[in-house]
């Protein structure tokens, strides 16, 4: 294939493409019994940085793989920069650059030889000196794969996949087990190729990163996602700006009511507002009030009444977790107050307290009942 | 840069040099411990102007007369001591002086035993008078090519390839499936088929220094004898190192883990080590198995090479090992490149 006949068929498509670089529909693919993912639309436009985000075997990696064609779906369709793999796989492998999970490198090839194998493979894209420099491994352009930090590691790995000057580019958990100062690099290297209008799609199961990296963030668990939207608008979810945890004790002198509140619907409900397509379902399965089980006195955990909480203007939801509450808050100025004096008419004593800014860890735990990093 | 150095089916067979070059111990077991091993065989098989047995007698008349023969050394020992060190392998023979005669006390099965039985006899025969009916001398011949030195390095060589050809595919590709650089190369437009062409082309590339310099090796130093066509001698070279190329790849094809296919490997290769001939011929076990044994692709490469070496032979006297050898390469090939697992 002549690179002119190449290029020119590139435009056809992109035009074709109409500025959408990632297309699925009704994706499926099961390994065994186990769906891992079980029918999944999403859309990526062109210059957008997308994030697929979920906890470990949410099957984020399946369906990364599935876009770049490693993995075949058993079902739906699939349309990568307006091609397919089943007709363009050349053709697209040229077009797309690739960071897998826990590629090893030769340890005895040295970092530049390792990227003119790649380049070799590659009938257009920048120079290895250009690639080096991006990822910034200069100094270590002649030491070998073997001597590299993880952080460096995982830049070797990013520029092994744009050395091919790639349209679209994914990257499948880029700082998993990374410091966070190697993090926060390799972070500043995605927002470098964000803003030379590179498509990304990355997995991570790190909330801040999706949060700061991402233009847009899909939630995924068991195989389907569950949310998705700007993480503003996921945020927003959750229906608070702010995320109040406490626990409290019993006071010895009053005697509270050992009944358990906990009826249906105490929790307040989170339901998800629904916007765009795959409009994430209504999972709104809340956790179990303290343990079942649980011997009456001598708990370390209190009984709190739900009711008088969410009565209080601007409190919009209530759950607990292993004795901790969480409410989701607007107004936290004059929320906290109220809090305050709901608890202690209950005749209950904080035992911890404090209040941050709900992130997109506190949407995953509202539609999940979940924490991410529940194994 | 040059057309070469951009083109990816030199750059992924640099990386196979790079990276051969670069395991210390692969260059010991490839380029060294043939040629020690040959040394060592060389050694200890070498030519002594004759061998000289050690044998006992219980009187010292009788050492005397076994001394006097000059394939024989004796020492003196009472009975028990000496049939203690009969069965401690220090001596071969004992001559026990009886009442009326001599008995040999040894062991028959042992040819070298036998030996000693003859020359101790005629050593005390002669000593107590005896003549020889007929006159008799000896012509004493050492001819190249008869010597064992000469028989085990067309083995060693065969082994050799064998192992190299073996362990740089089945190991290599195996490690890259574990460490996920394979399923990473497949993810870019790399050639599948240059993968896999680079290991061959490197492994012809080694093949030529390997075995170069072990050959050379052994006829400076040993004189081993070349009677057939060095330049077919090549040609069997490159056909055995492809038929284990083939095997390598074959056994790598799914192979997960570098432990397992290990394993693999050395079960392939086990049988041959014994029954290919690379020490002793292999025309030695059963005719029951015979056509098992002469179709193995190592008995093939040997007997080739020991028939190119010693004997002369051309190709085209040999075109059963060529034609076994040929089908070893196809075979395995065409069936590793229909399972073979990339990811």
């Amino acid at each position: 294939m002549g690179e002119l006949k190449n290029g020119a068929a590139g435009e056809a498509t992109r035009a074709a493409g109409n500025g959408r670089s990632l297309l699925l529909r009704g994706v499926k693919k099961a390994f065994a019994d186990v769906k891992a993912v079980d029918g999944l639309d999403l859309e990526v436009a062109r210059g957008e940085c997308f994030g697929l985000l979920g906890p470990n075997g949410a099957g984020k990696t399946t369906t990364i793989e599935i876009c770049e064609g490693l993995t075949a779906p058993d079902d739906g369709t699939v349309e990568v920069l307006g091609l397919n793999w089943r007709t363009g796989a050349d053709e697209l492998r040229q077009r797309i650059g690739i960071q897998l999970q826990e590629t090893q490198f030769p340890d005895k090839l040295t970092v530049e030889e390792t990227l003119r194998m790649f380049r070799s493979f590659f009938k257009r894209g920048i120079s290895v000196d250009e690639s080096i420099a991006t990822s910034q491994l200069e100094e270590k352009r002649k030491g070998r794969v073997g001597t590299l930090s993880g952080g460096q590691k995982q830049r070797l790995a990013m520029a092994c996949a744009l050395v091919g000057d790639p349209e679209l580019l994914f990257l499948d958990e880029p700082t998993t087990g990374l410091d966070p100062q190697a993090r926060r690099h390799l972070w500043d290297l995605v927002d470098e190729l964000k803003h030379a209008g590179r498509t990304i799609i990355l997995t991570t199961h790190y909330m801040d990163e999706a949060e700061r990296l991402c233009d847009r963030v899909a939630i995924m668990d068991h195989g389907k996602v569950i949310a998705l939207g700007t993480p503003k608008e996921l945020i927003a979810l959750v229906g608070g700006e702010n995320i109040v945890e406490f626990a409290v004790v019993e006071s010895h002198d009053s005697q509270v009511s050992e009944s358990r509140p906990g009826a249906p619907g105490s929790h307040g409900s989170l339901v998800p507002k629904g916007e765009g397509p795959g409009a994430p379902t209504s999972h709104i399965s809340q956790v179990s009030e303290s343990r079942p089980g649980a011997p009456t006195s001598t708990v370390a955990h209190a009984v709190v009444d739900a009711g008088p909480l969410l009565a209080i203007p601007g409190v919009q939801s209530h759950r607990v977790d292993a004795g901790l509450h969480q409410l989701s808050v607007s107004e936290l100025h004059s929320v906290v107050p109220r809090i305050f004096a709901a608890l202690t008419a209950q005749g209950l004593h904080l035992s911890e307290f404090r209040t941050h800014s709900a992130t997109l860890e506190d949407v995953f735990v509202s539609l999940t009942g979940r924490n991410l990093r529940d194994e | 840069m040059s057309k070469l150095e951009t083109s990816s089916l030199y750059q992924l067979t640099m990386v196979r040099f790079r990276l051969f070059l670069r395991e210390p111990e692969a260059i010991f077991w490839i380029f060294i411990f043939p040629i020690l091993l040959a040394v060592g065989l060389g050694i200890a098989f070498r030519n002594r102007p004759a061998d000289v047995l050690q044998v006992g007698a219980t009187t010292p008349q009788l050492t005397q007369a076994l001394a006097a023969d000059k394939g024989l050394t004796a020492v003196t020992l009472d009975e028990a001591a000496g049939t203690h060190a009969l069965a401690t392998g220090n001596i071969l023979l004992l001559a026990i002086q009886g009442p009326d005669g001599v008995a040999y006390k040894y062991d028959d099965t042992n040819p070298d035993a036998r030996t000693a039985r003859l020359l101790a006899d005629r050593a005390i025969q002669t000593s107590a008078g005896r003549h020889d009916a007929v006159p008799a001398n000896n012509e004493l011949v050492h001819e190249t090519g008869s010597r064992y030195i000469d028989f085990v390095v067309p083995g060693l060589l065969g082994m050799n390839l064998m192992g190299s050809a073996m362990w740089g595919l089945g190991f290599s590709i195996v490690e890259g499936r574990q460490k996920k650089l394979l399923k990473r190369l497949v993810a870019s437009p790399m050639p599948k088929w240059q993968y896999l062409a680079a290991f061959l082309l490197s492994r012809l590339a080694m093949l030529l220094i390997e075995v170069a310099v072990f050959l050379a090796f052994t006829w400076l130093v040993f004189g081993v004898p070349f009677r057939g066509s060095l330049v077919e001698l090549g040609l069997l070279c490159l056909m055995t190192s492809l038929a284990f190329s083939a095997l390598g790849l074959l056994v790598a094809s799914r192979a997960r883990t570098t432990e397992a296919v290990s394993g693999l490997m050395n079960l392939v290769m086990l049988p041959m080590w014994i029954l290919s001939g690379i020490f002793f011929s292999a025309s030695r076990f059963p005719a029951v198995i015979q056509p098992l044994v002469q179709a193995l692709p190592l008995t093939a490469a040997i007997s080739a090479m020991r028939g190119n070496m010693l004997q002369g032979l051309n190709l085209g006297q040999q075109m059963a090992q060529v034609a076994i050898l040929l089908a070893w390469f196809v075979v395995p090939f065409a069936v590793s490149l229909r399972i073979f697992r990339w990811k």
